[in-house]
């Protein structure tokens, strides 16, 4: 049971505050925010999701920024309690169509209209954005939608490829557009983010996909989805051992360790053709989540050489090569490293020619941080950089720098193999024939080179 | 705090003052209220927003009360929420007020629409005054057979709610029994799912009386099970969390039904709802408790959808469904130990994720991973993140404990203190330590690198204590000990920790006995620093050394220097007790508290459905339950385990067994006059129950012996701890302490002692001790009755005897 619900700013204003059973005194958000912000436990400065703080246990999840927070006195579970945070960011962001501080401020008396309908004395009812639809009556309040962060991995399909409609991702799910008419059309985003460690002689040490197919529908009506997928898709690795590297490399079947599906999806003919049917409710919600330990190509390789050059001074020659094909670009590349704690200065050297590159010397953190726009496939890009020393190291500089670690997003472009093969939309008329959206996006979750 | 945007101010921090435009506001409602004119419910929702805007902030607005409800006379659906939501606010500061909005929610709740009668029902079950009870039964009774779902849906949490406000309205008006109409008769799930909630809120908080515990019973006979898990596909996710909990508390009767069970809820695993999964998890878990080979297989079943979930999903969630994970993995290590590769960190990972995940890994070492887990760990060792690096620094030493490939794992221990960051050598000296103490055969290759340690370099109380140890510990092969210490010596007016101390001077009593003439210098100016020392310990530690030494030289070195034992196994850090109780809390906060919930949680709060005979045992015995698990706790948290502790004090003798005949000799010296001599007891010196047993047994028998005792002057003054006490027992009587707490001048300590013939015969004692009225209250319970009174004539005499020996 959920005694209370709210939304807090960053700087820890109440943006919405919702009491649903009274049994936790009013002052707990403040409580809540102090806790957070000067957090000090187990020598350690980061709150976790859930603690508490005299018979008061809070929750809470972080979206764009805001604090999502719950609290309750009751010893309930806290999946369900940090899942339905998500999920009220989400039908939160399905009405308003940008969930950012300005539009829930815009917002608010919307937002305690789908807050009463979503918790009744603590209990979850509904956060079905379909089900909401009959009893909510606010119309939303837009918001402009430049340069807002919006919520979710489906934003990274608004970054500078041409070929996606910037706009549909931030559109609301209930407010009618302009000209009235609604534009019929669905997005599938299979999204996948890969953990990856390479040992210091560069050879794999542990690799993961974790993937998404994530769904937004814009379809009146309700028809039947039909989606295709690999036909050779294969869950479970049977009684072979999950790191297994040897055998089923190449160009074989996909295998999945594992995946889990949305409860609108039927699997009936999933076992025969790998096709999932389901009638998508509104709004955004992920189709599948899938995990994979399959032996894949990494994106990019990483070459570090630290060059100790006098007592004084080191050379660090950090390489990346990007091992997809030429035809697909990856964007936002930002590679960091860790250098000794005594580097009191660094000057960097990037290849002639380098466009829409920079670089950086963290100092507080003591990190080296190279940037770089877009990498084309199959490229290599390389970096230079001098390290000054404040004294003499006495040891092994290796072992006081590293490890190498890369964030990035590569658009259309997915590790897996797995695929929408297609994607059908059940409805008799010929002339109805809505735009479908199908991409795939690669992004880095952990990618790091030990040295 | 800023105001919600739209407010025309400036959106600077700035707090509308409150006071002015409230009664701005109450104009303008006011000149609203009696209006038709076009326009009006425009510029109504416009003056509700800031009201309910000044709400959030935290302005009060309850002086506009009775201008709000007058201009709640509207059809608009929008404006008619907001009125709601204003007095389900401020009706319960307001009963007065609040009792205006009765007539305009009654009728709403008779209005056409449905949705307009479920809200108005809703908020008016939402007033929270108790005196306007009495209007909302007969709203609620019409809102329970109402044609909607919605309504339905809504009447029955109302139901719930009535009853929080007034428990007995509730049940007069015979409620529960419609919700229990609903819950197996209502087409909508979730209705049903609704009226289940309710249901188990109402009964499990009355939980006293006998009817309620007959219908909690009901909810989970095998019809309603069955009912509910046939339609379990028809339930939100959210409800079918709600009924899996429920039905993980049904035993079904024979194996067939809960193979059923399991097969029907299978694919509950594939959900993408992390509270699903694990609430079916819950219920697998449970169902085959008493079937070991299946309850394995069950753990090998959730392996994968757990690692899908933890892997997808914001950090949070992912934190939630590892410390589940976490839970399982202490539980049954050796069924993860082909799946460590999983539980590596990540380098962005938080803090809280990476330590489960390092527990995680420590627990799943064995003979064939143990190498690459090791490997992983130096990895994170030599990281920039330092509570990471800790951390690993721990792990690497646990699993050295755990014995598996040691060799490598103390070379690898040896080259952290080549690394020469402060925080890792202060780490890898404790570990050393303890090897050593449970590996002496490796003090030759530690002690080589241990020697080229200056205690300059080592700061942290405890690694400087580690590394003092280690000096007098092994003196005579480390050649700069002597002066090495006596370097620490001269430094003592500049040594803060007490601890730091105390280890100093038994290191440098121990090096005295090994290589007199260097360290004779040192030894003086130590005890004299000693005696001299303001903080008690160490001060009494040095005048025990110094009688000691100024008594007979020989038994002052068979004291500080006794042969000793390898430690084999170090205190575990929680009972099975407690982690069993947690593994049947599974899927709530006491997994991630890594606490049973009654620690943390008042007891109105223990779970709505909180029924099971367990609970009420514990419930009853409360206090002793608390008192053992609160100080096993307590010792375990302790800085160093209860070995160390013996070390730094005294390296205790083991009683012997002639004492016990003294016992008996002191037994019959006292001769308790009134009672009959009592047959010669004889007590197993070396008595072992471990506290879970005793716990049990505890609560098993009934109490043979119960009365009060005085204590001697002498006793009460020798009391300073009740450590003292338990030193007596045991060494002269035999009697064993298990658990002890409390702070003068009362004590609690419960002890145990067992027949020396007859290791199943245990005697089981609560003593209460209250020094300022010089008594102590006694209980004891026994296995074989016909020994009680001998035993508690023993134990009395032991416990009059305290203080006098």
């Amino acid at each position: 049971m959920i005694s209370q619900f709210f939304v807090l700013s960053q700087r820890g204003d109440n943006i919405v505050f919702r009491d649903y059973r009274g049994d936790v005194q009013k002052g707990s958000a403040e409580i809540f925010f102090r806790k957070v912000k000067f957090w000090k436990e187990d020598g350690e400065t980061e709150a976790p999701p859930v603690f508490n703080v005299d018979g008061v246990n809070y929750f809470h999840v972080k979206v764009v920024g805001l604090l999502f927070v719950a609290t309750t006195r009751a010893n309930i579970s806290p999946s369900l309690v940090l899942e339905l945070l998500q999920r009220i960011a989400r039908v939160t962001k399905d009405y308003l169509g940008i969930l950012n501080e300005d539009s829930i401020r815009k917002n608010f008396v919307l937002m305690y209209e789908l807050l009463d309908e979503v918790i009744d004395f603590g209990y979850v009812q509904t956060t079905s954005t379909e089900v909401l639809k009959s009893c909510v009556f606010n119309e939303p309040i837009m918001i402009e939608a430049a340069h807002m962060p919006p919520l979710g991995p489906a934003a990274l399909f608004m970054q500078g490829n041409k070929r996606m409609p910037g706009t549909a991702v931030t559109k609301s799910v209930v407010a009618n557009e302009p000209g009235g008419r609604r534009r019929e059309e669905i997005f599938v985003d299979i999204i996948e983010k890969i953990s990856l460690t390479f040992s210091s002689s560069g050879y794999i040490l542990t690799s993961e996909i974790d993937g998404t197919i994530q769904m937004k529908s814009y379809l009146s009506g309700n028809p039947e989805i039909r989606l295709a997928l690999n036909e050779d898709l294969n869950i479970g690795r049977g009684g072979r051992s999950v790191y297994d590297y040897g055998g089923s490399s190449g160009s074989g079947a996909v295998i999945l360790d594992d995946c889990n599906f949305h409860e609108s999806v039927h699997l009936d003919s999933f076992d025969v053709d790998r096709t999932l049917t389901l009638v998508p409710p509104d709004g955004e919600f992920p189709v599948m989540n899938y995990r994979m330990t399959q032996e894949f190509k990494p994106p990019f390789r990483i070459n570090t050489l630290i060059e100790e050059a006098g007592s004084l001074k080191a050379e660090v020659i950090l390489k990346i090569r990007a091992e997809f094909p030429q035809n697909i670009t990856a964007n936002t590349v930002v590679v960091q490293m860790p250098v000794p704690k005594y580097t009191s200065r660094v000057s960097f050297e990037l290849e002639s020619g380098a466009v829409g590159q920079v670089t950086d010397f963290k100092e507080p953190t003591k990190k080296i941080e190279w940037g770089l726009k877009k990498i084309v496939g199959g490229s290599e890009h390389t970096l230079r950089a001098k390290l000054t020393f404040a004294h003499e190291s006495h040891g092994n500089i290796t072992k006081e720098a590293g490890p190498v670690s890369m964030t990035f997003t590569i658009p259309m472009y997915n590790c897996s193999r797995l695929q929408v093969k297609y994607l059908q939309i059940a409805k008799k008329s010929k002339t109805y024939n809505p735009y479908r959206w199908v991409r795939y996006v690669t992004q880095a979750n952990s990618y790091v080179a030990r040295i | 705090m800023a105001p919600p945007a739209q407010s025309q101010r400036s959106p600077s921090p700035s707090q509308p003052s409150g006071k002015g435009e409230v009664s701005d506001l109450k104009m303008q409602l006011r000149q609203l209220a009696g209006s038709r004119a076009p326009g009006t419910d425009d510029s109504k929702r416009d003056l509700f927003k800031k009201v309910i805007s000044y709400m959030t902030i935290g302005i009060d607005v309850s002086s506009v009360f009775s201008e709000m409800v007058m201009c709640s006379a509207t059809s608009d659906i929008v404006l008619k929420k907001m009125c709601y939501l204003y007095v389900g606010n401020y009706a319960k500061y307001n009963p007065d007020l609040a009792l205006l909005t009765i007539n305009f929610l009654q009728r709403d709740c008779n209005d056409q629409d449905p949705i307009i009668r479920g809200l108005a029902l809703r908020s008016l079950a939402s007033l929270r005054v108790p005196n306007l009870v009495e209007y909302l039964v007969s709203p609620l009774a019409a809102g329970l057979k109402d044609s909607n779902t919605y309504v339905r849906m809504i009447a029955s949490v109302g139901v719930l709610k009535l009853y929080h406000i007034s428990a007995s309205t509730c049940l007069d008006a015979d409620f529960p029994q419609l919700l229990k109409h609903l819950l197996l008769n209502d087409p909508d799930p979730q209705v049903v799912a609704n009226s289940l909630s309710a249901l188990q809120e109402i009964w499990g908080t009355a939980a006293s009386s006998e009817e309620a515990a007959r219908e909690r019973e009901g909810l989970i006979s095998k019809p309603v099970i069955y009912y509910l898990l046939n339609r379990i596909k028809d339930f939100s996710e959210w409800a079918q969390c709600t009924v899996l909990e429920l039905v993980s508390k049904y035993a079904p009767p024979d194996s067939n039904e809960i193979f059923d069970i399991m097969n029907l809820l299978e694919d509950r695993l594939q959900h993408a709802n992390g509270a699903v999964v694990l609430a079916t998890i819950k219920l697998f878990l449970q169902l085959t408790l008493s079937m070991t080979d299946v309850h394995q297989q069950v753990y090998e079943r959730i392996k994968a959808p757990l690692l899908t979930l933890v892997s997808s999903g914001s950090p949070e969630q992912s934190y939630a469904v590892l410390s589940h994970l976490h839970l399982l993995v202490m539980r049954a290590p050796m069924l993860f130990a082909s799946d460590y590769k999983h539980l590596y960190c990540q380098y962005n990972e938080p803090f809280y994720v990476k330590k489960l995940k390092l527990e995680m890994l420590t627990a799943v070492a064995n003979e064939s991973n143990t190498y690459e887990i090791v490997t992983e760990l130096c990895e994170y060792a030599a990281n920039v993140d330092i509570p990471i690096a800790r951390e690993s620094i721990r792990a690497v030493g646990k699993i050295a404990l755990e014995q598996y490939d040691v060799n490598a794992i103390v070379d690898r221990l040896l080259q952290f203190l080549e690394m020469e960051k402060d925080y890792v050598t202060a780490e890898t000296l404790v570990l050393v330590k303890d090897l050593l103490r449970k590996y002496p055969q490796w003090s030759h290759d530690c002690i080589a690198v241990i020697g080229n340690i200056s205690s300059n370099n080592v700061q942290e109380p405890k690694a400087k204590a580690a590394l003092i140890w280690m000096l007098g510990e092994y003196a005579q092969d480390m050649q700069d000990a002597p002066y090495a210490l006596e370097g620490l010596v001269d430094e003592w007016e500049d040594e803060p920790s007490p601890e730091v101390r105390l280890h100093l001077l038994t290191a440098v009593m121990k090096c005295f006995f090994r290589r007199p003439p260097e360290t004779q210098k040192a030894l003086g100016s130590a005890l004299a620093a000693g005696l001299a020392d303001m903080h008690q310990d160490v001060h009494d530690r040095a005048l025990f050394y110094y009688r000691l030494l100024q008594h007979n030289v020989s038994v002052a070195n068979s004291v500080v220097n006794p042969t000793k034992q390898a430690v084999s196994v170090f205190a575990d850090t929680q009972s099975s007790e407690i982690k069993d109780r947690i593994f049947d809390e599974f899927n709530s906060l006491s997994v991630l508290y890594q606490k049973p919930c009654y620690m943390f949680t008042d007891k109105e709060h223990q779970g709505p459905f909180a029924f099971s005979e367990e609970v009420g045992n514990i419930a009853v015995d409360n206090d002793d339950e608390d008192l053992l698990l609160g100080t096993t706790t307590k010792q375990d948290s302790s800085s160093l385990p209860h070995q160390t502790a013996a070390l730094v004090s005294l390296d205790q003798t083991e009683p012997h067994a002639e004492q016990t005949n003294s016992v008996i000799d002191d037994l019959f010296g006292l001769g308790l006059s009134s009672s009959p001599a009592p047959p010669p007891l004889k007590l197993n010196a070396k008595a072992v129950l471990d506290p879970t047993t005793f716990q049990q047994k505890w609560r098993q028998l009934p109490v043979s012996t119960s009365q009060e005792v005085s204590i001697s002057p002498q006793g009460v003054a020798a009391m300073t701890s009740p450590q003292v006490l338990v030193r007596h027992m045991q060494q002269l009587h035999c009697i064993h302490c298990i658990a002890s707490g409390g702070q003068a001048p009362n004590f609690k300590l419960f002890f145990f002692a067992q027949k020396a013939d007859e290791p199943s015969s245990n005697f089981l004692v609560e003593c209460v001790v209250n020094l300022s009225t010089s008594k102590a209250h006694i209980k004891i319970k026994v296995d074989d009755e016909t020994a009680s009174q001998a035993f508690s004539a023993l134990f009395q005499s032991a416990f009059s005897n305290f203080g006098k020996a």
